[in-house]
């Protein structure tokens, strides 16, 4: 049996359709709007500012979050930048060429008319946000400032220091507790959400848990609209936050919404590199050091060894044997190639044994060069907290003289290594922002939205603002104006029990297994799983290993796990215990969604597709669609539905960034 | 009203009270240090002090300045104490930033009432109620002589070192108190911050200064040229005695 | 390279605000000492868990040192001790010598009642921000971000400003429990900023307005707050919020 799946794009050029879609979708009245209820999970940048828009524009807004404050999100971290096509830098760019940029960068994955969009809008939030007091960088003059950044041939980069996300979502957190103020917000703190009602064929509400006094809680709402970021955590370590998980995205799956794309996961390829077995968190060094930071490993192997064994330090390779390899293969693009590029030459250069730590698994990024150009206070001004950042955790100033070989200055590079840091897959949405469940929308990380099989840098920070500000305050009206002749839904109904029943036999069967195992010790042997087989280079016969060892696993954790203390009041180790049930589905979706794309594209690579030269291999006859999973039970594999894409604005092409 | 209701308010009646007494310190200091030219001129300032309606009117305007300044500095501290909570930490560890007399500008205020207190005893009740004190003649007599009541107090060495004690304390309620002043009055910023504090300091040095060197000098028998003429030789032994 | 040391831990351990709390210790050995102080303390959870015993509850979350989630009292600072302001996930073993005892508790303060353990509930920061912690603008079509011309130093000034994690460290380190440079640090964005001028008196004064009606104390210009801050704001932000604040006062 096949399905099909709409993804309800409108009519119209591609230039078009988002100017159409506005002029004909159906609008709420300001009346209903009052009697209208919103759920918004999560408080990072697209939660936020659609919990803001919506109550703003009347609507009732119910918005939860995990941690102890809206912003907390972990949008938070973002550090570079937020693109927009303003071309205040007169540099040629516009809508078309961030769209194009943004469909190229995605290895032409993504849906043409959703990047269009996020194009188009992206203009607007760079206003909104300097009209909510964002301190973006400024020139002299008083205009802003722009920076080019990963991959990008134009300055389209806006930025606030190296904390573009925190005042971002600082931004959109403020508009949010002015809601809250106004009273058209209600805010939900601590609460996890834990399962999607759904009456009717349509989402009406939420069991959520509140974490402090372990109860569970039903609320009801017209809509539910889940802004709960990526899975990335699966891989156990990664640059997300400890507290991110996909619990809620999952469940959602498993209550009929389709999973899109869950293979495309990006690794970002400068990271402090792990040093070791305990560690629980990885962090990002920001992508804007590679604009002067140069990344080699040494030319002969043996230099690379003593590295190895610490007998030789990286300042004393003279430039003549160093081998700065991105610029040896892409020249047009150098260390400015795009993150999955340089993640996977950087795993390739390790995996030949030119790794360049104890553990062999990183690589120099070096600043050398532009210090001896710029001098030392520019990049300090530049970059000075990333260096104290870097000096912080590693003991290691980047900006120390360290050697001189023949009048040459040598500095102390950083070493840097790919990990796990954005999911491009999750849930699967049409072009309204609804998931296969009417009344169901997902937007931000958590939706598997507009990056393709690639995201570029900066922009996340543009597609979760999008969403939340400028689509799916408009969208979801089309699905809600003729909801409000509804009345209001009861949580007492059956279906609500029901839900709730699921969620607290769940937690009883998870605290009564009484075995041996943590659930930390159980999650770092998964996300161990999943970065050998599901990685960065992935075999089919890889995959189906990890598959396997990933079920022998989700056997132990179902026999042998243990969570201390009791379900009642706070018990963190009973919510990582349930966001672990949830990567383990999870991580086999995306090892299942890797295995069934035979090309090698953006984050997607299998190393059987691949060139001569070792760049991924695409394969558009075949695999020219978006994979959406259907959830078919525990244990079972999920079942695979295409999206076809139609390109009409772009001729799909060969990423290429050698010229 | 927002001076009582506000946080800020409330700090801004601290600071207020506070310029306005460190005004008067300074007024004080520099009539004090007369004493170390002429005692003759010295005792012109107290009489002068002493006799007029406006003076006396200030005076009240002083208490009430203390007052207010006191009442507000002891009702600000057990406000923070209860926003500080019932539990304290097992260990602190005070960062070097933070100043000591910061952190206890109400025991440093308290050390300076009690001075306050000895110093009205020594010198101002005795020169304002001679007639109750004494009804000797001479001793109304010598009533509005300051240049004698300083000599005869700091002929004591133990309120001589009480009152360096005293001294000390105001010194750094002041240095603290006076760039504090600023900040809450809000004329400060970055750079500002760094003036007032050095301002601050050595305004309240030389301010303390000023006391200390009358105080000493009368302590280690130094007396201006014309103190014979203005207190009789047996005053100060008969009155001591 | 790393070396290894041994350190004691001594956690406070409490069930919920009005209980009382303790002192528990425990010992964690050959500790590298390239592992951040949080993972240190997983470390010791996992050693608990596999004890039997309930794990140590405390806030932690991007582990980068942006979100202001985490907050532990460490030897007696605010995030621990170290030479640039830093947040308790930036605090590395490296900082301790081996044989330490290391004394962890929670911010004390009664504006944060304490959850369990550690962990605190900080919503009153939530509640002065919406109190007034914003610019009244609607989401929707506002002039062209360059339209407001905004000086380079006031720019610059206005970022640090806002650089405020609200991790609550100022108010653990006062001793007046005063969320001051919390608060003048908002104000003090938004101040700076043309598109914040509009509402600065109305700011100002809801801000503190509900800071005092929370019970945070009164500042007594201590500067505690600004040594402790991992993003080291300064008190100039709370001469800044003075002056909005008895302008706005003055005025009316």
């Amino acid at each position: 049996m096949s399905k099909t799946i709409n993804s309800r794009i409108p009519e119209g050029p591609v230039a078009e359709k988002w100017t159409n879609y506005k002029a004909h979708q159906r609008l709420v009245n300001p009346k209903n709007k009052l009697r209208l209820d919103v759920i918004v999970v999560g408080t990072g940048l697209a939660g936020a500012s659609a919990a803001a828009s919506l109550g703003e524009m009347g609507f009732n807004v119910l918005n939860f979050c995990i941690q102890d404050s809206p912003r907390r999100a972990h949008s938070i971290a973002a550090q570079g930048g937020i693109n927009a096509a303003k071309n205040y830098q007169n540099d040629g760019d516009s809508v078309y060429r961030l769209f194009y940029d943004t469909v190229k960068g995605g290895d032409y994955r993504a849906r043409e008319a959703n990047v269009y969009r996020l194009a188009e809008v992206s203009n607007s939030i760079i206003d909104q946000c300097v009209a909510q007091g964002v301190p973006f960088a400024r020139e002299y003059g008083g205009m802003l400032a722009n920076r080019s950044f990963g991959g990008a041939q134009v300055s389209r980069t806006f930025y606030a220091k190296g904390q573009t996300g925190q005042q971002l979502l600082l931004g959109a957190y403020s508009a949010l507790s002015c809601q809250v103020n106004a009273g058209k917000v209600k805010l939900f703190t601590r609460y996890e959400m834990e399962d999607v009602v759904i009456v009717d064929g349509r989402a009406r509400g939420i069991i959520a848990k509140n974490l402090v006094t372990g109860k569970l809680e039903r609320f009801s709402a017209n809509a539910v609209v889940i802004a709960t970021g990526g899975y990335g955590n699966t891989y156990f370590l990664s640059t997300n936050a400890m507290g991110c998980n996909c619990t809620a995205a999952v469940q959602c799956y498993r209550k009929g919404a389709l999973m899109a794309n869950p293979s495309y996961v990006q690794i970002h390829p400068t990271c402090i590199p792990v040093h070791g077995d305990k560690q629980s968190k990885l962090t990002l060094m920001s992508e804007s050091l590679r604009n002067d930071g140069r990344i080699w490993v040494p030319k002969k192997l043996e230099d690379a060894k003593k590295l190895q064994a610490g007998t030789l330090q990286g300042w004393e390779i003279p430039e003549e044997d160093r081998d700065y390899y991105l610029e040896r293969r892409y020249p047009a693009f150098g260390n400015l190639v795009p993150r999955d590029v340089a993640s996977r030459a950087a795993k390739e250069r390790c995996d030949k044994g030119f790794g360049v730590n104890n553990t062999g698994l990183a690589v120099f990024l070096d600043f050398s060069e532009s210090i001896n150009r710029l001098g030392l206070d520019a990049m300090k001004q530049r970059y000075g907290n990333l260096f104290d950042m870097y000096e912080e955790i590693t003991d290691v100033y980047p900006g120390d003289l360290a050697n001189e070989i023949n009048g040459v200055k040598y500095y102390k590079p950083m070493m840097i290594y790919p990990a796990i840091h954005y999911t491009m897959g999750g849930v699967w949405v049409d072009y309204e922002l609804q998931t296969s469940i009417p009344g169901l929308f997902a937007i931000g990380e958590c939706n598997f939205s507009d990056h393709g099989a690639n995201r570029l840098g900066a922009s996340a920070l543009m597609q979760g603002l999008a969403d939340g500000y400028f689509v799916l305050p408009y969208t979801i009206q089309n699905y809600l104006a003729d909801q409000a002749i509804w009345p209001k839904v009861s949580t007492d109904l059956p279906e609500f029990a029901e839900a709730e029943k699921g969620v607290s036999a769940e937690i009883d069967r998870l605290m009564n297994i009484k075995g041996k195992r943590s659930v930390d010790s159980i999650h770092k042997e998964l996300g161990h799983i999943m970065w050998e087989y599901v990685g960065m280079g992935r075999t089919a016969e890889g995959l189906k290993t990890g598959i396997q060892k990933m079920r022998e696993l989700q056997k132990v954790f179902d026999t042998d796990l243990f969570v201390p203390g009791t379900k009642e009041g706070l018990n963190v180790e009973l919510d990582k215990a349930i966001h672990l049930r949830d990567f383990f589905t999870m991580g086999e979706l995306v090892a299942h969604d890797a295995l069934s794309r035979n090309e090698s594209c953006g984050g997607h690579f299998r190393e059987e597709y691949q060139t001569e030269e070792g760049e991924a291999k695409r394969d558009d006859e075949n695999y020219f669609y978006v994979g959406c999973w259907e959830y078919q039970g525990k244990e079972k594999d999920p079942e695979l539905i295409k999206e076809p894409l139609e390109y009409e604005a772009i001729k799909v092409q060969t990423r290429n960034y050698k010229n | 009203m927002w001076l009582i209701n506000s946080s800020i308010g409330r700090k801004v009646v601290m600071s207020v009270t506070g310029i306005a007494l460190v005004l008067f310190l300074t007024f004080h200091a520099s009539m004090n240090v007369v004493a170390l030219f002429s005692a003759k001129g010295y005792n012109m300032i107290c009489e002068f002090l002493g006799a007029n309606w406006y003076a006396v009117v200030a005076t009240a305007g002083l208490a009430a300045l203390v007052a207010l300044h006191f009442i507000f500095a002891i009702w600000l501290t057990l406000q923070n104490r209860k926003a500080r909570g019932s539990n304290r930490y097992a260990v602190t560890d005070k960062p070097e930033k933070v100043e000591w007399a910061s952190q206890n500008m109400l025991v440093l205020g308290i050390i300076v009432c009690l001075g306050l207190c000895l110093h009205l005893f020594n010198f101002w009740y005795n020169m304002m109620f001679a007639e109750l004190v004494d009804n000797n003649p001479q001793a109304v007599a010598l009533a509005a002589n300051g240049a004698f009541h300083i000599a005869k107090t700091f002929s004591s060495p133990i309120f001589t070192v009480l009152y360096m004690v005293w001294l000390c304390a105001l010194w750094l309620h002041l240095n603290h108190g006076i760039w504090s002043s600023v900040q809450t009055l809000g004329w400060s910023g970055k750079i500002w911050f760094h003036r007032w504090r050095i301002i601050g300091s050595i305004f309240a040095t030389i301010v303390i200064l000023m006391f200390v060197a009358v105080a000493l000098a009368y302590c280690f028998g130094y007396r201006p040229a014309d103190f014979n003429e203005v207190v009789p030789a047996c005053a100060l032994s008969s009155i001591c005695c | 390279m790393a070396k290894n040391i041994t350190v004691t831990i001594k956690f406070w351990k409490q069930n919920g605000p009005k209980e009382k709390g303790h002192f528990d210790t425990h010992e964690l050995k050959n500790i590298p000492d390239d592992t951040s102080f949080l993972e240190a303390l997983d470390i010791m959870n996992e050693e608990l868990i596999e004890e039997g015993k309930e794990p140590f509850v405390f806030d932690h979350d991007c582990r980068e040192g942006i979100c202001g989630m985490c907050s532990l009292y460490i030897n007696g600072t605010p995030h621990g001790k170290t030479e640039r302001g830093a947040t308790t996930c930036q605090l590395y073993m490296r900082r301790f010598n081996d044989g330490d005892t290391i004394t962890v508790e929670p911010w004390r303060s009664a504006g944060f009642p304490v959850i369990k353990d550690c962990m605190v509930d900080r919503t009153a920061f939530d509640k002065i921000m919406q109190a007034g912690g914003y610019t009244t603008v609607r989401t929707g079509q506002p002039q062209d971000a360059n339209a407001i011309l905004i000086p380079k130093e006031d720019a610059d000034e206005a970022m640090d400003c806002a650089s405020c994690i609200g991790c609550g460290a100022c108010v653990a380190a006062c001793k007046n429990g005063s969320a001051m440079l919390f608060v003048s640090s908002k104000v003090s964005q938004l101040a700076l900023l043309p598109q914040g001028r509009v509402e600065a008196a109305r700011r100002a004064k809801a801000m503190v307005a509900k800071m005092d009606e929370l019970g945070f104390g009164n500042c007594t210009n201590t500067r505690a707050c600004e040594a402790v801050c991992p993003k080291c704001e300064t008190i100039a932000n709370i001469a800044r919020l003075n002056r909005e604040f008895i302008k706005a006062k003055l005025a009316d």
